[in-house]
Formats: structure tokens, sequence, C-alpha cells
């Protein structure tokens, strides 16, 4: 539906964007998560040609989208746009929302048809005479998503469209992406920087980090199997640990850690430094070291922190020159009765250890 | 001391009596200022308004000369004018020289900047995200102008009611192009200058009060709009 190809932006001297290829399909809603600053607004303020690229070209619907001119015009009118703080138009949420259909030259019984319609999907039934910028935040997001999606865009862009909201709106929001990707067909792209978000809501990630996109896959991919220590860390992995594959067999890399001989999936032959990733939610702790389930790993250290994280606790081990992080339950913390200096089995198993070569 | 409070009474007693000679003189001069701020207006903030919206070489010092501009003495503008609209000047065929058309034309041109300047900066001053969602929006050129003109219109009003302002207080212009003829081109300010030097202080101050009454009540008006524009 939408595809950039080598897309770059420059600043002066700084890069914002170096590079960019992606493709998305129809009706696909793709995440674009990154740090803050890694390029993601200036990708989809590209790609919705508020911003002109340095080099590259963007193509919609396999078509060349044309460098300037009323061309440019009819492309924009068939694209959509949320920003992560939304600008309101003096007037009436009616009138706010409409904006788009007016701009078109549709009729005001048409316009009052489609912003009913919109109304209902963002739930704000009743809303269309309030002067909107009395709305909250949420709602006025919610005018906003409406304002852009009235138009039925074939790709609506949604630059972190739930940033510093309610649970509430947060929910709502998220029902009507699902609902334009899968009812509607409308092809999203959506830049968040809640991984979690991504996870629930987003059919391919794209990874974007300093300007470029270093990976892009299924959320299984990118956050079990991160292309790059960077995103890794962007991820939440802090299980990185520094190594060498010995041996592949059957599948099974012999990575040497520190001494330990710890054992990884994988999938093609190679042999020299690697990273072992591991994310904390794949490590178990155990008191008693031994065979323990089908956990091929593990490492007796000792607990040099805990941290409460709500229900959940991240458990440190220092276990003789490697540290590996651990995500419990309270439950588990509290029936081992875990503190710092107890000593314990750090096992995680050889699929839950990705390893990041090639370095 | 006692001049003054006799010229006060004698003031207040003209704009009581509704003096067909003050009442003259006060229609003329908001007329001729009227008729100077909507051409000035009608000219200004769309000008105001192209040169906000656009980017184009040279936009900034064009608008560093339009708000140098705004304190061009008015002589000077009637000076420039006179040569131009007098006999021999480009345009003396139009016989403008001493009639109110002329010195319309002076207050529009004395106008011209500040409203073009103050639209240009009431348009500049409207939220950046409001012209990127009128493009994603998929507005046109004149539908983002019209759009964003309409987010600033308490300032685009008060930028018109200051350009009457100064149409409506200045002097030197109006002297130099309408002559202060009497039952013609005689305004406010040109009549207080001259029965002041011909020793007519209570004509000069029921004048004086009334060109204040003016001024104040276009002030009240932007203090209003501007209330109402950044609540």
């Amino acid at each position: 539906m939408i595809t950039a190809t080598s897309l770059s932006k420059t600043y002066g001297d700084r890069t914002a964007l170096d590079r960019v290829s992606l493709s998305v399909q129809k009706g696909e809603i793709f995440g674009i998560i990154g740090p803050s600053g890694s390029g993601k607004s200036t990708l989809l303020r590209l790609f919705d040609l508020i911003e002109t690229p340095t080099a590259g070209t963007i193509a919609l619907g396999g078509v060349t989208v044309p460098a300037r001119g009323r061309g440019q015009l009819q492309v924009i009118r068939q694209m959509g746009m949320v920003f992560q703080r939304p600008a309101v138009f003096s007037g009436t949420v009616r009138e706010n929302i409409g904006a788009g259909l007016r701009f078109r030259g549709e009729g005001q019984e048409v316009i009052d048809q489609q912003v009913q319609r919109m109304l209902r999907l963002v739930r704000l039934e009743g809303y269309e005479d309030r002067i909107a910028s009395t709305l909250s935040g949420g709602e006025l997001q919610r005018v906003a998503i409406a304002r852009a999606a009235v138009t039925r865009p074939m790709v609506l862009f949604m630059d972190e469209p739930t940033a510093n909201l309610d649970p509430h709106s947060t929910a709502v929001i998220e029902d009507l992406v699902r609902h334009l990707a899968t009812v509607e067909k409308t092809t999203i792209v959506l830049a968040t920087h809640d991984m979690v978000q991504g996870q629930r809501l987003c059919d391919r990630i794209g990874v974007m980090i300093d300007g470029r996109l270093v990976q892009n896959g299924t959320p299984d991919e990118i956050f079990s199997s991160p292309a790059t220590t960077e995103v890794a860390i962007f991820t939440g992995i802090d299980n990185l640990l520094s190594g060498t594959v010995e041996t592949v067999t059957d599948g099974i890399a012999d990575v040497v850690v520190a001494g330990y001989h710890l054992q990884a999936v994988a999938s093609d032959q190679y042999r020299g430094p690697a990273i072992l990733s591991i994310r904390p939610e794949e490590v178990t702790l155990t008191q008693a070291l031994g065979p323990d389930g089908s956990a091929r790993n593990q490492m007796r250290g000792t607990i040099t922190r805990l941290l409460s994280l709500g229900p959940l606790v991240r458990v440190t081990v220092d276990c003789n020159a490697v540290t590996v992080t651990a995500l419990i339950t309270r439950a588990s913390c509290r029936e081992m009765h875990l503190a710092a200096g107890s000593v314990v089995t750090a096992r995680f198993k050889a699929s839950a250890a990705h390893l990041i070569m090639g370095l | 001391m006692q001049e003054i409070i006799d010229g006060i009474v004698q003031a207040a007693g003209l704009i009581a009596t509704l003096n067909p000679d003050v009442m003259e003189i006060t229609g003329l001069t908001i007329s001729i200022s009227i008729v100077a701020t909507l051409i000035g207006g009608v000219i200004a903030v769309p000008l105001g308004g192209t040169i906000a919206t656009n980017t184009f070489p040279g936009k900034r010092g064009l608008v560093q000369v339009i708000q140098t501009l705004y304190a061009v003495p008015t002589v000077t503008i009637g000076l420039l004018l006179f040569l131009i609209i007098s006999r021999a000047g480009p345009l003396g065929q139009f016989q403008l020289l001493f009639t109110p058309a002329g010195m319309v034309i002076g207050d529009v041109l004395l106008i011209l900047p500040i409203v073009t300047g103050m639209t240009f900066s009431a348009l500049a001053n409207v939220d950046r995200g409001v012209h990127e969602t009128l493009v994603s929006l998929g507005a046109t050129r004149r539908q983002l102008l019209w759009m964003v003109m309409k987010e600033a219109k308490f300032a685009i009003l008060a930028a018109i009611a200051l350009g009457f302002g100064r149409a409506i207080s200045e002097v030197g212009c109006a002297i130099m192009i309408g002559g202060n003829i009497r039952g013609s081109t005689r305004v406010l300010t040109t009549a207080i200058s001259l029965e002041t030097s011909m020793g007519n202080i209570g004509f000069s101050i029921a004048l004086g009060v009334i060109l204040l009454l003016i001024a104040l009540a276009v002030n009240l008006f932007v203090s209003y709009l501007q209330g109402d524009g950044n609540p």
C-alpha cells in the first residue's frame, strides 16, 4: 500500500533519517518503535508529505508520489495523520471533525452523517456541539483521530496517539485502530514508544535506532530475536552476555560465556563472537542446583539487588563475572525468601536464548 | 489656567449642542478613516497572510522592512504622495491633491505596513500544529490561509482597529494632501492645529476631546478583542 525507498532526511549536519526502506501492506497495522529522537516522527512526517525527503522516494498504491504540485495534494487527500499533540481548530467538535470533508467540497448532509459515524466510533456521541478547545486531552485526541479518519484515508499515520492518555482513552483508541484496520481496511502506520502497545496492536513492527530502521518483523520476532544489541536493549532485554560460539550441533549452539558453557537455539553454522540475549522474564530462579525441567542453562550466583516493579520483582544475580537479571512474581520472591545475598541458580531454556551474531 | 478652564467649558457646550462645524469635521474624519481602513485592510490582511503562510527568499528582510515602516513619519508619506499626485506628478492628471480621495490614499499608505505586519505576526503566532494539521487534512493553499486567518481573527481585527487609530490621529499627511480646506478636507487633527494657531482654544479642545473619545473607543475595542483572543 505504501512504500518508502531509501528515504533520508537531514537537517543541516544532523541526519534524522538514514536510507529507510519499508513497505506496509493494505489493512496492516505497522508499528514503529524506537527511543526518542530515533526518527519515528520524521518518518511519519515524510510519509504524510508534511516534510520533503532529502533523498529517496515514497509510493502510494504502487505510484510514486510527485515531489510537489497539485498531484501531491491528491495524494495527501488519500492519507491521514494523527499528531502526538493534537491541534484543535476554534469552533465545535462537529466543525473540527468535518474539516477534511469540507476541504474536499462535500455537502453539509454528508458531513453531518460522517461526523456522527466517527463520533460513534470514538465514543463521543453527543459531543458534536461542544467547543473543541474545552475537551480533555483524551477526548481531544479522539476528536483528532475522528478528524483524520473521517475521510476514509487509504493510509492513516498515527504519531504516539496514546502518549500521556488515561487508560480509558487508550483502550478506546486501540479499539478504533483495530476497527479501522480490520473493518475499513485502512492501512495504519503507528509510531509508539510503548512496546507493549506495539505487541498488542501491530501485525508487524519496525525498530528505529538513530534514524535507521534496524529491524522489522512480527512482534514475536522483534521481542524474542532482536537483530542487534541496540534493539535488544530498547526492547527491554538486559541479559546480553558476550561470548563465543564454539560449536553448533543439531541446531543447538554451545556458547562459552566467561567460562560457562551455555546453549542456545541456532539456525546456522556460525562460529565466533556473539551476544547471547535472554529476556529477563525467561529466566527462572531456584535455590537448588541441578536439573530442573527443560532449562538447559544454569548459573549459580548471589543476589545483589531486588527492584520492585509493582506485581513483579527484578532480581539481579551475580554469577562470577556474569550478571543475570530475572523478572519474577512478587509471590515467588516471597515464597523463596529471596533477599540481597541469597545464593540462587538462574536457569533459562536454550530456546529462550537468542544469538546476536556477526559482531 | 483660566484659558484652559474656559476652553473646556466652551468645548462641552459645542459638543452638547452638536455644533454643526464640529459635527461636520468629525463626520468627515470618521468617513475618511473608515474608508481608508477598509481599503487598507482588504489589501493588507491577505498580503500579511500570504507572507505568513509562504516561504520565499528575502521573507525575513521583507518583514523587517514592513515593521520598520510602522514608524514612518506621516509627513514623509505626505511628501511622497504630494509629489506623485500634484499637478506635475505622475498621477497629476487625476487631480487628487486637496481632495478627500487623496487623503484616503495617504491614510491607506500609512496603515498598510502596520496592518500587514501585525497580520503577519498574528498568523505566525498560530500554533505550527494547526498549519500541519490543515496540510495533512488536504487543505488547498487558499483553504489553509482562510483557516489560519480564522484562528487568528481576533488579532487581525485588533490590527485593523490599530490601523484605524493611526489613520484618524495623523496630521502630517492630512495637511499636505488635504490642505485643510473647510467643508472639504478639514479633519479633526488639521482643524485642531489651525484653530489653536488662531486662538480658538475652546473649539480646539472640543475637537481634541472628540478625537480622544474615538481613540478611547478604538482602544476599548482592541482590548476587548485581545481579551477574547487570548483568554
